[in-house]
């Protein structure tokens, strides 16, 4: 008879574990989360034509995404996500950067970078540089990106590219990713439990 | 229990007010014969030197299948249909070309999926103006559309 008391409490624990197990993974999402603390870093100029690197955004939290200027559907879209959330955030949003990393230098000047970055939101900070900088940058974030030839496209070319923002804590380890149109709601609710 | 219902209240609420904010913005659909084209919409540009992007429904009511060849607009020297494919959370985009309606289907161009991609534009695509675009099918002919321009960062016909 004890042994089945046992059996069972054994099992309520169990059934508990197992219940706080599903309530963190639902809690932080189904992305990546801080898989090895790895540190992303880079050397980088920023709109407004400052030379900056990760150290430059330490100290707070950054939302990191790659794209380029030319891209007519995902990039506009996830900006003004971020440009959501940053207003969303109000007193909280001195504590996080958004930074827009440009994967195609060739196009993306300083000022087109301005121009582009301003339509969103005046916190998004874009960022380019030369073409080894870029790459640099974009696998120390073990992100991806792909010149490829296209007839169709403006210049005969579009850039492929990691759609995921990289959330970065004030000490500059990345964190999590936010995958390609998670909304906004998402993105706030995991920052306010972290600020 | 209660934070699950507050939750869900919540949630239901956020889905149902793009409803409310839909219900007058979007286009009226345009038929001819069993093709009807809804909810187009295009995103504001800026400038001219960057491509934008159109999007809309096509749904093919009739039953034989039918083929979107070609869109002409005044403002864009080039638009093409676009497809945007993720594959390990990489977009990559790429040119859909001629475009099948099957018999009875919808085929949605929205953004993260396929567009009309609108390129060497003639003039800035500016929110709350609109412009006129020109869908040429292999069966039904032309459709001429009056498409909204919306804010640079919408998501959706009704924003």
């Amino acid at each position: 008879m004890k042994t089945v008391r046992y059996i069972l409490w054994g099992l309520a624990l169990l059934a508990l574990v197992i219940a706080a197990g599903h309530q963190l993974s639902h809690f932080l999402g189904t992305d990546a989360e801080n898989v090895d603390g790895f540190q992303p870093a880079f050397t980088l100029v920023n709109h407004q034509g400052d030379t900056v690197s990760e150290a430059t955004y330490r100290g707070n939290w950054a939302l990191v995404f790659f794209g380029f200027t030319n891209c007519p559907d995902i990039c506009p879209t996830t900006l003004a996500e971020l440009a959501e959330v940053m207003d969303r955030l109000s007193a909280e949003s001195k504590e996080v950067t958004p930074l827009f990393i440009s994967v195609d230098p060739a196009r993306d000047s300083i000022e087109a970078l301005t121009e582009y970055v301003s339509a969103f939101h005046p916190s998004i900070v874009g960022l380019t540089g030369s073409d080894k900088q870029i790459s640099n940058a974009v696998s120390s974030f073990k992100a991806y990106f792909e010149r490829e030839a296209q007839d169709s496209a403006p210049d005969g070319y579009t850039m492929a590219h990691t759609s995921s923002i990289y959330l970065m804590s004030p000490a500059g380890y990345f964190v999590r990713t936010f995958k390609y149109g998670t909304p906004p709601e998402d993105i706030l609710e995991d920052l306010r439990g972290r600020i | 229990m209660t934070y699950s219902l507050f939750r869900s209240l919540i949630v239901a609420m956020s889905l149902f007010m793009p409803l409310v904010s839909a219900s007058y913005a979007v286009a009226e659909p345009v038929r001819k014969d069993a093709m009807v084209v809804e909810a187009p919409w295009a995103r504001a540009s800026i400038g001219t030197s960057r491509p934008s992007a159109a999007y809309l429904t096509i749904h093919n009511e009739g039953t034989s299948g039918d083929v979107l060849i070609g869109i002409q607009t005044s403002v864009a020297g080039k638009a093409d249909v676009h497809t945007m494919t993720m594959t390990d959370g990489v977009a990559r985009m790429g040119v859909a070309g001629a475009v099948e309606i099957p018999a009875g289907n919808k085929v949605e161009l929205k953004p993260g999926g396929m567009h009309i991609m609108l390129m060497k534009l003639a003039q800035p695509l500016e929110k709350g103006k609109s412009f006129s675009m020109t869908l040429r099918f292999e069966k039904a002919g032309n459709i001429t559309l009056t498409v909204p321009v919306l804010g640079i960062g919408a998501t959706g016909p009704g924003e």
